[in-house]
């Protein structure tokens, strides 16, 4: 018989999983992109309320754009970050990839924290969501991109962990990539909630 | 896994470097800190505050696209790009087209 | 501890519902003790329910969706019933609280849990065998996609014994909805099986869409695949695109009823207008989802049926894209009455008949394969004649209502029901069931018996014509929707005659579970030995019936658009000529099952406000997803020996056969 029976050599099985990751990178960018137009509808509905106040304090009453600016660069400084751990990736330095992970992961603890201390002010100050449609449009906007950030962080530390048991494999370099994505993708968002909510509400 | 340094193909890994991060960062503080400025420290004709402010924003986003995503117009990257800029176009028109019926519905229902 | 659960869920004081629970409760114990006596549950398990494979998993949401089209269709019965009987001032059996659940329902099962698993299900079975694919790009999270459908028709299904559903019409709008004018759980039910099911349906659009763009086999450039794969890819971006709006609106409406939000109430500053506006910004491209795999399965059809290659394939193509961009600038026509105004209203009217204009080029490329064809009249083509016909006259009046003005009078009339029931049966119902006749024999090899489609066919078309056209008359004389009971004793005619179209439709129903019946008794008669039992044109004819579960021994090199028609012209490659690989394959798993089962208990939770069970569920889901992420071996290598070795014996069979 003159068929041709083939095992796959090992290159071919490298080539395997590196077709398999930039499936599953492209596969995430276009999640990323149906993220974006959730985003998109949390937008317009904020746009269509935000003038709702019901009597209730309005965006200039309440925003306080120096502690807003310090958030920003704290996700600013967490997306550098997150390209020196990815650059680390490259070079195959497990050690300076999970310390530049690390220092992302305390900076976006940082956004966090700052973000949960705004909130509870607000609503302890009987400005919370319940307020008035502007207010509710305001928690659930900037909520939202605070939910995804917590998530992004949660995903960090189990791939810290991840890197950590079982090195920087092929498997973990796609998933460094994704979260690569999600997270350039945040500050990306959290561009559009500075200037939508805070600065044109103080403007 | 014992083989060498062979990455998945992420979104021109290629052209990452420390440079592109470095670079990318300083001009996104700038326009960061020139529409914060300009809101904190009103100097311009509101129109024009606006009208900067969201020109700084939709500059950083670009910039932290090609920055810090590494996006270009390369062929391995041609989906990734139609895909994005099919978003922007369906994000404009629901964002657009809502605003313009809620606007025009507002006026008609007397803000009911 | 059971939060807002009590006994008193349990509507023991509703004979019908009881009676109703009664038989399939009996029903479902006969089916379990069926497979138990045939031990067929090891079976189940490792073939179906944890299955990766995107045929099983076709296969799976077609029955699921058939059960529901049962579900959704004794509503219907009910529904026009109901008003037969009510339209002489008599209040008739089923009181307003009652009727209302029934037609939200009725509508929420229709186009989430009986029309959009049956397109999907088509999907999966069909999309990649055409494409010479061996599965798709993501066979677990299509599992899971799966799972997450079944949970959220699971929740709506205990709705009818556990609680109430929405009162609110299937798109329920606010304030209705909201917990102020509905404090029960029934907006609840409605928002979390879809939000669940949802997910599920976003997963599916994003694993095709990457699988159409990313996993063709050599040669097939996207102008050479089939009208059905367009189709599918078009469908899948409209999924992309608007679902996460819905996901977004729905979400809205959750924390307006859970923490008092103000984003669709009346007070504080609350605009329920906007969600109008949103939800109907997901609504349109939602029916346009429905009906473009419709366009692509008659496509096919009319092409093989008609031994002709297809007319116009690059129109079609380019028809369906033109849709698939249009349908996003159209859905103020769902509320011109809101009060927008005229030069929105004119710019949306506008646009709506403007989006008529490709779909009347595909009805024209369609009469154009099959004239100057060999056509032959088995079961699909009929189906297609069929929606030829019914689609354009309810299309026509879409154009009609497309005009603001006239829909200032039909809004919310009768005429709007029939309009969209002429468009959804006449096209996608009969789409569907065109499909699952014409692909039937490649999923489970061997042919449905083919007497009983004809009289299925035979009775939903006429049936449908008596059960709606009577409708368009009675919104011209004023007939308002969603009417429990009235005394306007000149619709009554019209109403009667409905009824027995119904009557006639189930007919068509019996026929339809007759022929399921009596197929698989007579399937070793109606074997499909040669894999194309239609003599087709694609692709997907290129295998067994049913294909081995990696599709393609080796994926075809292709040369042109009707790829399988130029491999028979051409001669089927011999053993000698094959090329045996390796074949990576995804190993199944329990973990869809498992997230499944999970959201399910986690939506109940958050309906009933059973708050610990809430935060354990979703603790449970999220530990799931971090097994699976550890989990080394999700897929496995079947040896070039091995698949030469099948190959070999699948020719044996067929030379025998």
């Amino acid at each position: 018989m003159s068929h041709v029976v083939h095992n796959e050599t090992a290159r071919e099985q490298e080539h395997g999983h590196e077709d398999a990751g930039s499936l599953s990178l492209f596969g995430f960018w276009v999640y990323l992109m149906t993220d974006c137009i959730l985003f998109a509808t949390l937008f317009a509905t904020y746009a269509v309320l935000g003038q709702s106040v019901a009597g209730g304090p309005s965006a200039a009453d309440i925003f306080e754009l120096p502690y807003v600016l310090v958030e920003t660069f704290l996700l600013l400084l967490s997306s550098i970050t997150y390209g020196y751990a990815m650059l680390a990736n490259h070079r195959q330095d497990k050690r300076w990839v999970l310390r530049w992970l690390g220092v992302t992961f305390l900076l976006g603890l940082g956004f966090i924290a700052m973000e949960i201390n705004e909130f509870h002010h607000l609503i302890s100050e009987g400005a919370g969501p319940q307020r008035s449609a502007f207010l509710t449009a305001f928690f659930t906007l900037v909520g939202t991109h605070g939910l995804h950030v917590l998530v992004g962080l949660i995903w960090m530390a189990l791939l810290m962990m991840q890197v950590h048991q079982r090195g920087l494999t092929c498997v973990n370099a796609t998933r460094l990539s994704c979260l690569s994505l999600f997270w350039h993708f945040l500050d990306i968002v959290w561009v559009c909630v500075f200037t939508v909510v805070y600065l044109f509400g103080v403007i | 896994m014992s083989r060498q340094s062979h990455v998945p193909s992420s979104a021109g890994a290629s052209q990452s470097s420390h440079r592109s991060y470095n670079t990318g960062f300083v001009l996104a503080a700038l326009l960061t800190l020139l529409p914060f400025g300009l809101a904190m420290y009103p100097s311009l004709p509101r129109h024009l505050t606006f009208m900067t402010v969201l020109v700084c924003a939709l500059v950083q986003i670009v910039v932290h696209m090609v920055f810090f995503l590494h996006l270009t117009t390369a062929r391995e990257q041609r989906w990734n790009l139609i895909a994005l800029v099919f978003t922007v176009v369906i994000i404009t028109l629901l964002v657009g087209l809502s605003l313009w019926i809620m606007y025009y519905v507002h006026y008609n229902m007397l803000g009911l | 501890m059971f939060g807002k659960l009590t006994w008193d869920a349990i509507p023991l004081h509703e004979p019908i519902i009881m009676y109703t629970l009664a038989v399939v409760g009996l029903l479902g114990l006969a089916v379990v003790g069926a497979i138990t006596y045939m031990g067929k549950w090891k079976y189940l398990w490792q073939e179906w329910f944890t299955s990766v494979d995107h045929k099983r998993i076709g296969v799976m949401y077609i029955v699921v969706a058939l059960v529901m089209l049962l579900r959704g269709f004794a509503d219907a019965l009910m529904m026009r019933t109901q008003q037969a009987m009510a339209s002489d001032g008599s209040p008739g059996y089923l009181p307003p609280e009652h009727y209302d659940q029934i037609f939200t329902a009725h509508g929420v099962i229709m186009i989430f849990f009986m029309a959009m698993p049956f397109v999907v299900g088509l999907m999966n079975v069909v999309v990649p065998l055409q494409i010479g694919a061996r599965d798709v790009a993501y066979p677990f999270l299509n599992a899971v996609s799966f799972w997450l459908f079944v949970s959220g028709a699971v929740l709506v299904n205990l709705s009818l014994g556990i609680g109430e559903f929405a009162r609110t019409g299937w798109v329920a709008y606010p304030p209705l909805s909201g917990i102020g004018y509905s404090p029960g759980v029934g907006v609840d039910y409605y928002i979390w099986a879809l939000q669940i099911s949802g997910v599920g349906t976003l997963l599916t659009g994003l694993n095709f869409f990457v699988t159409i763009l990313k996993m063709r086999t050599t040669g097939m450039t996207l102008f050479r695949m089939p009208v059905f794969t367009w189709t599918v890819l078009c469908t899948s971006i409209l999924i992309l695109a608007a679902f996460p709006i819905l996901t977004a609106t729905l979400f809205m409406l959750t924390l307006d009823r859970y923490l008092g939000m103000h984003f669709f109430t009346n007070e504080l500053g609350g605009n329920p207008m906007m969600y109008v506006n949103l939800i109907w910004a997901w609504g349109h491209p939602e029916v346009y989802i429905l009906i473009l795999p419709a366009f692509g399965i008659f496509s096919e059809v009319a092409s093989t049926f008609s031994r002709k290659k297809l007319f116009g394939y690059y129109s079609l193509v380019w028809a369906t894209i033109v849709i698939t961009v249009l349908s996003f600038i159209v859905w103020v026509h769902h509320f011109f009455t809101m009060g927008a105004g005229p030069n929105v209203n004119a710019f949306f009217g506008i646009m709506t008949m403007i989006i008529a204009v490709p779909t009347g080029v595909k009805i024209f490329t369609w009469l154009f394969t099959m004239y100057r064809g060999r056509v032959r009249f088995e079961t699909p083509m009929l189906w297609t004649v069929g929606f030829i016909v019914t689609f354009s006259i309810g299309g026509m009046t879409g154009v009609l209502l497309a005009v603001p003005g006239a829909d200032f009078l039909l809004h919310n009339s009768l005429f709007l029901i029939a309009h969209f029931h002429n468009v959804i049966i006449g096209g996608a119902v009969f789409g569907y069931l065109c499909g699952l006749t014409y692909w039937f024999p490649k999923a489970f090899g061997f042919k449905l018996h083919d007497p009983l489609g004809r009289a299925a066919f035979w009775c939903w078309l006429a049936g449908f014509y008596f059960a709606f056209m009577p409708s368009y008359f009675l919104g011209f004389m004023g007939m308002t929707r969603r009417l429990n009971h009235f005394d306007v004793p000149e619709w009554r005619p019209f109403l009667l005659l409905e009824m027995v179209g119904v009557l006639i439709i189930l007919c068509g129903v019996a026929c339809q579970v007759m022929q399921l019946v009596v197929s698989i008794r007579k399937r070793h008669e109606n074997r499909d030995t040669t894999g194309d039992p239609w003599d087709g044109r694609t692709l997907e004819w290129a295998t067994a019936s049913p294909p081995p579960f990696y599709n393609f021994a080796e994926q075809p090199v292709v040369g042109g658009i009707d790829a399988y028609w130029g491999m028979k012209e051409k001669g089927v490659k011999t053993l000698a000529e094959m090329d045996f690989r390796k074949i990576h394959m995804p190993r199944n798993t329990s973990l869809g099952l498992v997230l499944g089962v999970l959201s399910t208990v986690l939506g109940f939770a958050l309906i009933w406000h059973i708050w610990w069970l809430v935060i354990a569920s979703s603790l449970a889901v999220i530990a799931t997803l971090i097994v699976r992420s550890y989990d080394p071996n999700t897929d496995y290598c079947i040896p070039a020996e091995a698949v030469e070795r099948m190959e070999t014996e699948r020719r044996q069979r067929l030379a025998e056969a």
